[in-house]
């Protein structure tokens, strides 16, 4: 099939980020490479439960405020919806409708990382918590600013996607691109809830 | 235009191989690179040997002996080992499953470069003068008291090559799983491919924990971090829990492609079909499961508890199961076979004695009680090098002679082969089997000295000679290379006359779109299956059309240089250790990350498309010569 085609929502074929060689290619490599992710954030984790609270005076109770997270938490998992809302207005040949659920997307999560980067401040200048602190300190900041990096890029990789398209449409050269990108925002989101509640959750109550 | 190729000039082969995205082109960057750090990694270990030809010798200082060992094991392992396993592979595995490329052959290419910048940072540190100093298992206790750059050396090198190798993995299972040949099941697959598929699988759950691992170790030395520090909370266990959840699938990572080099010259030396193809297969999978469940084997004598160190050593038996089946099957192949002796079988036939012992001995240091008396000796450093040398880096010389043929289109001679051989094999074992004894003798590894009057001179004396006798071996394999190069002598498909798998069916080296039409796979030992009936070629399962090529691109080079600038700036940054932070390393820092990211973007939003091969070129093209 021509990747460059017009198509029509008649003739748009289902599961479009599948039609090609390469977007196979891509599919399956991207859910291997999130296999390996996977193993990388269990690492993370597992090390944060063995150093959290060591050499620290301050504790998770005193340090987490639960008002900010639930909201940064409400904010993450709506964007996957609307990510969810793209992909389906994707697969119906509706290009107007995928930006705009995407770009969505992005202002949530434009919002979540705000949240994210004001909670960092508070906890360096209110509760003078800062990475060099201690071991608790080091193993929480690099848990949660990995997957804070991993949503500016998520974010970034979003703009790119709807930028470079914006002018051209669907085709089914883009149509794995932008299937991927919500995959990895998926993932994005599920390791979220793994922090939410081994983090904070654990943290308040454990 | 055909593609039959013109004489090239040295600047246009150079710009072709930095371009270049094609397999077997990508597989000839991997065979030179992993062969020139395999050089200096020798270099360092002859080194070694000669400080510890006599007592108390003063040819290295403690320091420089520190950094040569962790040298040596560092480059062995990360950019020789891998790299040549993964020239094979790249060169072998695409045409093997009948495929015309690997499934990404942009990111096969950003592997290669991200091996090749990491490699380069690490070997800088001998030029800067701090040089890694904390063995290459670098635990956190020794590493974070070391001073100088030494260990932001290993780090950062070690953290840029090991995203290629996690790249390469998810290529080689993508390629393994969307791209084998109609008829290509996975029951029918070679057992190098299968190997590479396995070994791939444990790359890609083995390689993360190290990412992470190594980035705790480089922030708590350059960004201020506290994760090993135990004075502020921070706990050296993990890193060695980190290290060996990656430490030991990287064995395995190493050694089960070398298992599928010799899957592959038995069956074809024996002229008869690998005995046990399934139980082959299943023992494969079995050693990759199990690879993961035995990491603190490595860890008995830290403490864990009796309980952990039982579960362990229990796992760790297990896996001598699956490998002696391996074992069997390779000596039921040749058994009533029509054995055939040249060098590849030579080396296959070194081998399986020679990692039996090494097997053994990993048995014996599976026991725990045992362990606390072998722990740290030269008795730890005999049994890695049966299994490493014994089976890795022979196995990566019986298939640089087996493959060198469908890889340059010309055949290494067999004569010095075989003085190359008797030196190498003869060597290893004056080597490292008298340092069984000498760790049973009590000589502790990773100690600059010993003293005289302690029954250690004789052993020692014997491993140095027997070292430079592999230094000899090594050197007739550098002149055989040569003068195969030199003489240039063109050989034809099946250049061993009794090749069974695909890649033996078209011309060495093959074309660069590798075949005009996809084979059909009719069994195992597809091209067997042809020979026995009389045909010469493989039967197509397609007709003659277009085919589609990616486009060579330079970027990846550009992605990994900016990795390879940003770690500079990273290791000169204010707040490092060392305390000799530069006011450009930030700029530096964020310039690398620029020129990494901003080629990454340049990458995604510059459509390529590749181009197309068409029908009527296809057809005037002889197919013997690559672009």
């Amino acid at each position: 099939m021509n990747v460059e085609g017009k198509f029509t929502p008649q003739t748009w074929p289902d599961s479009p980020e599948k039609q090609t060689l390469e977007g196979k290619n891509k599919f399956l490599g991207f859910w291997l490479f999130l296999g390996g992710e996977t193993v990388l954030f269990a690492t993370l984790f597992a090390t944060y439960l063995a150093l959290k609270e060591k050499g620290s005076s301050i504790t998770t109770e005193e340090l987490f405020s639960m008002p900010l997270v639930f909201a940064m938490t409400m904010l993450l998992l709506s964007s996957s919806l609307t990510s969810v809302y793209a992909i389906y207005h994707m697969k119906n040949y509706n290009f107007k409708l995928m930006q705009a659920w995407f770009l969505l997307t992005v202002f949530l999560g434009f919002g979540f990382l705000c949240l994210e980067i004001y909670e960092f401040y508070h906890y360096v200048h209110g509760e003078h918590f800062t990475y060099s602190s201690s071991a608790f300190s080091s193993a929480y900041y690099t848990l949660v600013g990995t997957h804070g990096a991993h949503v500016t890029f998520g974010l970034l990789w979003f703009i790119a996607l709807l930028v470079r398209n914006a002018k051209r449409g669907l085709n089914l050269y883009n149509a794995p691109k932008y299937y991927v990108a919500s995959l990895y925002w998926h993932f994005i989101d599920v390791v979220w809830v793994f922090i939410f509640t081994v983090v904070y959750l654990m943290g308040m109550v454990g | 235009m055909s593609s039959i190729a013109v004489k090239k000039g040295f600047g246009a082969i150079l710009w072709e191989y930095l371009t270049t995205v094609d397999h077997k082109k990508i597989a000839h960057l991997y065979l030179m690179g992993g062969g020139f750090f395999f050089l200096v990694g020798g270099l360092e270990a002859l080194l070694i040997r000669i400080q510890l030809l006599k007592p108390q010798n003063t040819f290295l200082s403690e320091q420089t002996f520190n950094e040569m060992f962790t040298m040596h094991g560092t480059t062995m392992i990360f950019l020789a080992a891998m790299p040549l396993l993964f020239a094979f592979m790249n060169a072998v595995v695409p045409l093997q499953i009948g495929a015309r490329d690997v499934a990404f052959p942009f990111l096969n290419s950003l592997g290669f470069w991200l091996f090749f910048f990491g490699g380069v940072f690490l070997n800088l540190s001998w030029i800067f003068g701090s040089v890694p100093d904390a063995g290459w298992t670098s635990y956190a206790t020794l590493s974070l008291a070391s001073p100088g750059h030494g260990i932001d050396f290993y780090t950062l090198g070690l953290q840029i090559s090991g995203f290629g190798t996690l790249i390469s993995g998810i290529n080689f299972l993508v390629t393994i799983i969307n791209m084998r040949a109609p008829g290509m099941t996975f029951m029918r697959m070679p057992l190098f491919t299968w190997t590479t598929f396995i070994a791939s699988t444990l790359i890609l759950f083995a390689f993360p924990p190290l990412t992470v691992g190594i980035f705790f170790l480089m922030f708590d030395r350059l960004f201020g971090a506290n994760f090993f520090d135990v004075a502020m909370g921070g706990n050296a266990v993990i890193w060695e829990h980190v290290f060996w959840i990656f430490g030991h699938p990287e064995v395995y990572i190493l050694v089960l492609p070398a298992f599928g080099i010799f899957s592959e010259i038995i069956p074809t030396f024996s002229r008869k079909r690998l005995f046990g193809y399934s139980s082959m297969v299943f023992a494969t999978v079995l050693i990759g499961f199990l690879g993961f469940m035995v990491w603190a084997h490595h860890m008995f004598t830290t403490g864990l508890g009796n309980v952990a160190n039982a579960i362990f050593a229990v796992a760790t038996m297990a896996i001598a199961v699956p490998t002696g089946i391996k074992i069997f099957n390779w000596l039921l192949t040749m058994w009533g076979g029509s054995i055939k002796i040249s060098v590849p079988m030579l080396w296959s036939l070194g081998f399986i004695p020679t990692f039996v012992m090494g097997g053994v001995t990993g048995v014996m240091q599976g026991i725990a009680p045992l362990d606390y008396q072998l722990h740290d000796t030269y008795f730890i450093v005999a049994h890695f090098h049966y299994v490493i040398l014994g089976g890795v880096v022979f196995a990566i010389l019986a298939g640089l002679h087996f493959y060198w043929p469908k890889m340059w289109g010309t055949m290494l001679s067999e004569k010095i082969g075989y003085f190359t051989f008797v030196f190498f094999f003869i060597g290893f074992h004056l080597t490292f089997f008298i340092q069984h004894f000498l760790g049973l003798f009590g000589m502790p590894r990773r100690v600059a000295t010993y003293l005289p009057g302690q029954g250690l001179e004789l052993g020692n004396l014997i491993s140095s000679i027997g070292a430079f006798m592999m230094a000899v071996g090594a050197i007739s394999l550098v002149y055989n290379i040569i003068i195969t190069v030199v003489k240039n002598k063109k050989v034809g498909n099946d250049p061993w006359g009794d090749g069974r798998t695909i890649e033996w069916a078209i011309p060495s080296p093959p074309p660069f779109y590798n075949f005009k039409q996809t084979p059909l796979v009719r069994g195992l030992d597809t091209y067997w299956i042809e020979k026995t009936e009389g045909k010469k070629e493989l039967t197509p399962a397609e007709p003659l059309s277009d085919i589609h090529m990616p486009n060579n691109s330079f970027v990846p080079v550009v992605i990994s240089f900016g990795l390879f600038v940003a770690a500079f700036g990273a290791m000169y940054n204010p707040l490092n250790q060392v305390g000799d932070g530069k006011s450009w390393a930030l700029p530096m820092l964020i310039i690398g990350l620029l020129i990494t990211f901003g080629s990454m973007l340049f990458r995604s939003i510059k459509d390529d498309h590749g181009y197309h091969i068409h029908k009527e070129d296809l057809m005037d093209d002889e197919g013997g010569e690559s672009k």
